[in-house]
This record gives C-alpha cells, structure tokens and sequence, in this order.
C-alpha cells in the first residue's frame, strides 16, 4: 500500500508532531495533575483488587490518555482541515476510502500510544507497577485507540464547526471516557450504575487494558476484547460507509 | 486520439438550485480551453465535478478517456486541479507540502521535479518557508505547483489569477502556457476576460448550468463582437449613420466588418461636414461577447 495511504499517515503523524508541546506534552501534564491530586488525597485510604490506589490509578489514567488523544487526532485534522478548505489536497489524489480511513485511524492510534507512553514514563515513579500480562495492554491500547480515532473520524466529518466538534468531545467523550472506571472499579458502585457500566465499552477498554498490569479485572479480559474488537468492527463498517457515500465529503 | 475530457449530459442539483443541467463538452488533447459565465454560472461545479470533488446526479465525465467515479484512481491521476480558494495546509514548509502531495500520487522522488516547479514559479527562495509565512500571491503559486506534482497531461485552473498581481500573472500565463506547448492539456475559468481571449483556442460560455456558448476564440469574435470606428467629432452625427452607430461618453462608435468599409465610412463623416477630434479602431472582444451571449437566448451552441 506504498503510496496514498503511507504518505497520508505520515503527514497525519507528523502534524502532531510539529505541535508536540499542545498535543503530546500538555496532555502528560494533565494526567500527571490527575494523579497528583487523586492520588495524594486517596493513598493509603483506598485498595482496590488489593492494589493500592494510585498503582490503580495509573493504568487507568494511561488508557484515558490513550483514547482521548486517539479522538482529539483524528477529528481535529479533520474538522481543521474542513474550515480551512485543505482537505482538497487529500480528496483530489487517488486515495481510496479504505486508505482514508487507515491512514486517520493509524495516526490517531500513534498518536494516543505516544501520548499514553508518555503519561506511563512521567507516572512509573510513583507506584510499582507489575506487568503481568503485557500482551493485554498493547491490544487495548490500539484497539481503544483505533474505536477513538475512528469516532474522530465520524465526528470530524459530520462536525461543520469547531463548536460542533467541541459538543461531541465534551458530552460524549469525556463523559464515557470518565464514567468508565479510570478513578474507580465499578465493582464499588451502586448496582444500577455498576449495570449501567456494563453497557459501556469504554469500561471494557479500561478494565482490560489495566488486567494487563495487574492480571486482576473486574470483568474477563477475553469478554472486554470481544466487546472491544466487536465495536471496532462495526465502527470500521459504519465509517467506511460513511466515506464511501461521500458524506459531507464529497457533495 | 481520444478527447482529454469528455463530459456527457452531466446534470448535478443542490437542492432547488440547478448547479449543472444536461451539461455535454469534450475538450480536445492539447487544448487551451476556457470555461467563462458569471457566478453562481456552474463553471467550479463542473470542475469539481471531474475532480471527483462533487458527484454529479446523472450523466458521465471522463478525463483522458478514465471514468471519473468508476475509474477514478485513474483519472484522477491524469488531472490537477488548481482550487479556486486560497487554501493551505498551515502545518508545513513548501517543500513539504509538495513532496506530501507527490506521495498521495503514489510518488516517492520526485525532488528533481519539485525544484523544476518551483523554479518555473519563482518559488525556489520560499522552498524552506512555513506556508502560513507566505503572501497571498505566493501561496497561490503553491497551489500550482501542488497541481502539477504529478505530471497530468490535463491541468485544470480555476481562477487562478484572482486577486493576483501584474508580475505573478505573467510568471503564471508564461509557464503555464510552456506546460501547454509541451502538450499539457489546460483548461481554464477566469472573469478576466482578456486572459481568456488571449490564451484559449476554444471557450464554453455557461448560464446557470447550461452551455451557451462554444466555439474557437476567434468565431465567438466574430459572430458575436466587431470592428468598431470610434470618433469624436465636433458635431452631431448624421441622422443615416447615427442608426448604426452608438454613443457614450463623447465618443461615437460605428460597427464595420471590413476594413475596407473605413473610408466609406470616414468619407460619410466627412461629407456630413463633422470634423474629426480623435479617432480610433476598436477591435472585436470577448468582453461585448460575453455580454451578448449572456443577455442572448442559449442559441450560441453549434
């Protein structure tokens, strides 16, 4: 696939890249605050899976890391170069969907790996931290960051406006990604929401991606990668749908 | 040899406005073509059209005998289509942006030729220049280039000179009509109309999504503008020329097809005892053409 497709993940990933300070640095350093504060008000009061909290913590705030910065990739190319009329440069050459597709997905993938690399190294120091079953983590990692970028992608395409984008990010993102058991294990919630959360496959990213540091979760890692892989896979047909109609794309 | 572009009863609608309407043109291999109407005419609908931007309702486009939609890496890949805003991608330097957009084409080297395009646009100082650094006229010239990274035999401009100075438009015509030389097929839409009549063998006028006009440069001249004798007198014109003539401006025009009518003419002026203040020959122009032809009824396709 030399070509299309390579060429545009390449520019995908170096346009991050060339913002690394905005869009690599600034979210290690959110996360960083996160554990700061949560863990200095929790340790030592809180064990959970008898893991002392801010351990816990880690893998928690890595994987949100992850998935938003796989989201925030994708869509904001996208929306960005929508405004600026830009995106004719990928839509004249003779790029298929499917490498459109793959090419946005990748990115926002390198980009949420980097990104929660980044939060893993700057946070290693506070807690030890086992990885007990490293194969785990790597799958969570792409496959939440590949569902995230191709969310980016639904939402860049359909988003007219930075507003419209900024709705998506801050009333369906943020809620799913927090409310998914990041701070917390959703065995210590009420039933109804720990219900609730079993309905959400954010929870099955997080709970996964963790089992992997720990070897303990609140669900089986193989239900969270089969829930994990299912979404993907009906993403994947719905955005390509999406692509190959033309979508807000081509009139 | 077949037709660099061939568009086929093309109908494209945007809600009630009908953008293109049974729209048919094939523009020849090695042509200088001009696309011309008024806004809102269908002219960058069209384009877009056979860039694959825009998917028309019903009909079929082909470039280089390549079907836009069934064949479109294909075709895409015989075309480069110079956008008419002014846009760029604020992330990267010239050079970037052009070995980027080779690669979308599938190119890997192609830095002997990037250097040759730079330097046919005046753009070899600004290769290291981030694109947000560059004046308007600069970045329009990057816009070329990207267009060309490709080789296509077919280029496609779409207002390339709006907003545009003296010295980048000569720099631009000059090159781009070498690119035409060299067997590149061009089209092009421009509202200068004077660009229009000095480069392009052949013209379509368009009209709220319809052809018309098409024909050479030179019979639209022809059947649609000529000759004029332009005087100033000291009185009034005769009443027998006056019927022809029109007047603005302090200045009398009289039509003529052939030159040998002048002295006719003159002699008339003469005999009716105006003297002659100034005097001179306009010459037929696509700006009266485009005028009548948009007044007219479509009856101008042939």
């Amino acid at each position: 696939m030399r070509g299309g497709f390579s060429t545009l993940l390449y520019k995908e990933v170096l346009r991050f890249w060339k913002v690394a300070a905005q869009t690599v640095a600034a979210p290690v350093l959110t996360a960083l605050l996160y554990l700061l504060i949560f863990s200095h008000v929790l340790e030592g009061h809180v064990k959970i899976h008898g893991i002392a909290y801010t351990a816990f913590l880690i893998p928690g705030l890595v994987i949100m890391s992850v998935l938003q910065n796989a989201f925030a990739n994708s869509s904001s190319s996208l929306i960005q170069s929508k405004v600026t009329g830009n995106i004719v440069f990928v839509l004249l050459p003779p790029i298929s969907y499917l490498e459109f597709f793959a090419a946005y997905v990748l990115a926002a993938v390198v980009r949420g790996c980097v990104v929660g690399g980044g939060v893993l190294l700057a946070t290693l120091w506070f807690a030890p931290l086992g990885f007990a079953e490293p194969w785990w983590i790597l799958i969570f990692a792409v496959l939440g960051g590949a569902i995230l970028g191709s969310l980016g992608v639904i939402a860049g395409i359909w988003a007219e406006k930075f507003d419209q984008l900024a709705a998506f990010q801050n009333f369906l993102i943020m809620p799913l990604t927090f409310l998914s058991g990041v701070f917390y294990s959703v065995h210590s919630l009420p039933p109804f929401w720990q219900q609730l959360s079993h309905w959400n496959p954010v929870f099955y990213m997080i709970d996964g991606f963790r089992h992997g540091f720990f070897g303990v979760s609140d669900a089986s890692p193989w239900l969270s990668l089969a829930v994990v892989a299912a979404c993907f896979a009906i993403l994947t047909v719905f955005t390509l749908n999406l692509l190959k109609s033309g979508y807000k794309l081509r009139a | 040899m077949s037709p660099a572009i061939r568009i086929e009863q093309v109908s494209k609608r945007f809600g009630s406005v009908q953008a293109l309407d049974r729209v048919g043109l094939e523009i020849n291999q090695g042509e200088f073509f001009g696309l011309l109407g008024p806004n809102g005419a269908g002219k960058t609908t069209l384009i877009s059209a056979l860039a694959g931007l825009v998917r028309a309702d019903s009909g079929r486009l082909r470039v280089m005998d390549k079907d836009v939609q069934a064949d479109y890496r294909a075709a895409r890949r015989q075309l480069g289509v110079v956008p008419q805003e002014l846009v760029f991608d604020p992330f990267f330097s010239v050079r970037e942006s052009l070995q980027i957009q080779s690669g979308y084409f599938g190119i890997v080297d192609n830095d002997a030729w990037i250097d040759e395009i730079l330097e046919n646009l005046g753009l070899t100082s600004k290769a290291g220049a981030n694109m947000r650094m560059l004046s308007g006229g600069m970045k329009r010239r990057v816009l070329v280039a990207q267009a060309l990274v490709h080789r296509p035999p077919v280029i496609v401009l779409d207002e390339p000179t709006a907003g545009v100075d003296v010295e980048l438009r000569q720099t631009l015509w000059a090159f781009i009509r070498r690119l035409n030389e060299a067997g590149h097929t061009i089209v092009l839409t421009t509202h200068y109309l004077e660009e229009a009549e000095m480069l392009c063998n052949r013209i379509a006028m368009l009209k709220a999504g319809r052809i018309v006009a098409l024909d050479t440069t030179s019979n639209l001249l022809r059947r649609f503008s000529s000759h004029s004798l332009r005087l100033r007198i000291d009185r009034s014109l005769p009443d027998d020329l006056r019927a022809a003539a029109t007047e603005s401006g302090g200045w009398w025009s009289l039509p003529f097809d052939a030159f040998d009518e002048v002295e006719t003419l003159l002699a008339r002026v003469r005999a009716a005892g105006c003297g002659i203040t100034e005097l001179e020959i306009g010459k037929p122009d696509l700006e009266e053409v485009f005028v009548r032809v948009m007044q007219g009824s479509p009856s101008g396709q042939d």
